[in-house]
């Protein structure tokens, strides 16, 4: 693209400091388990040999809050719940993304009762929602990919 | 289905005693108590009829239709028999309270924690008398009859914009 071309093949890319960042932030993330409900089964069909999320750099799911960037919200947070859930948040080392996969993680879904939060966004702030009951694989996947889009515009200042 | 002679004899004795009115369900005796027959009623029961097994403490709401408003009801097995029994108890006092089960059935302790949680109905003598499902600091009790039933309004297009004002959103 830039000065490569003119320098034949020595083997040297350019590009700026934020592209190399944003671009190893997404062909690397780590997911930290949140399987809730029902939709923890397709979380986990997305990673098995069918779909196979590793294919975009997720082949690691960690328990550990601190090993991981990205809090997938599979399923109803109770209200009980939540502060267990946003305890793990502020766990997670910064940059974090989250991912509010289904209708109960992102509005409540069916459940609008005392018990449960109407829409993870009310304790942590969410990037993503994922609608479905439960989403497909597939679905999933295809929030993950526009999660990595919207980390390539980050900002390194954003986050610093 | 036919009741085991057995049970029957077992439930005619229990009658005599404590002069309770019997319902039948397709095999399943209810026992109606007062609030000052259940532990005796419990002891007999594990003692001289061999029901070794609390299946469940659990409690019914009849807000506005009977009175008084709640029956506690306590499921019992026999393994050795292969009995079931069922005991209700119109709970009169008000606020509403029953003495414990805990001496006689250990595992009730649990199960009177939660009908405390959710209808709200005090357990005397009970070792620890906390909420177990939900969290400690909660207010009311929510499977009585009069407890609000929903959270939050369904959002539509015309009221969305008003809802999602009131919606905490945290920023970080």
């Amino acid at each position: 693209m830039g000065v490569e071309q003119k320098l034949g093949t020595m083997g040297i890319v350019t590009t700026s400091l934020e592209n190399v960042v944003n671009w190893a932030r997404t062909n690397s993330m780590w997911p930290m388990l949140f399987g809730l409900a029902c939709c923890a089964i397709e979380m986990m069909g997305a990673q098995a040999a069918s779909y196979d999320m590793s294919r975009f750099g997720m082949e690691l799911m960690r328990a550990s809050p601190r090993q991981s960037d990205l809090m997938i919200v599979a399923g109803r947070v109770s209200r009980k719940m939540a502060p267990v859930l946003r305890q793990l948040y502020d766990q997670m080392p910064s940059p974090k993304w989250v991912i509010a996969m289904g209708d109960c993680a992102a509005c409540g879904g069916i459940f609008n009762n005392y018990a449960i939060l109407q829409g993870v966004d009310e304790i942590v702030p969410v990037d993503i929602y994922v609608a479905g009951c439960p989403p497909r694989p597939e679905g999933l996947i295809h929030g993950i990919i526009t999660l990595h889009e919207k980390v390539k515009t980050e900002k390194l200042k954003e986050w610093a | 289905m036919a009741i085991d002679p057995k049970l029957a004899a077992c439930i005619a004795s229990l009658q005599e005693r404590f002069g309770c009115r019997q319902e039948e369900f397709r095999g399943e005796i209810t026992l109606y108590l007062t609030p000052e027959m259940i532990i005796s009623a419990l002891t007999a029961l594990r003692d001289e009829f061999g029901f070794e097994f609390l299946v469940d403490v659990t409690a019914v709401d009849y807000w506005l239709n009977q009175e008084p408003r709640f029956q506690v009801v306590y499921h019992l097995r026999s393994i050795a028999q292969g009995w079931i029994i069922c005991l209700r108890v119109p709970v009169t006092t008000v606020p509403p309270a029953l003495p414990t089960a805990e001496k006689v059935y250990p595992s009730a302790n649990w199960y009177e924690r939660e009908v405390w949680d959710l209808f709200g109905i005090r357990f005397e003598g009970h070792s620890d008398l906390r909420r177990i499902v939900l969290p400690y600091d909660w207010a009311g009790h929510p499977l009585r009859k009069d407890y609000p039933l929903g959270y939050e309004e369904v959002q539509f297009t015309f009221n969305q914009e008003e809802i999602m004002v009131h919606k905490p959103h945290p920023k970080s």
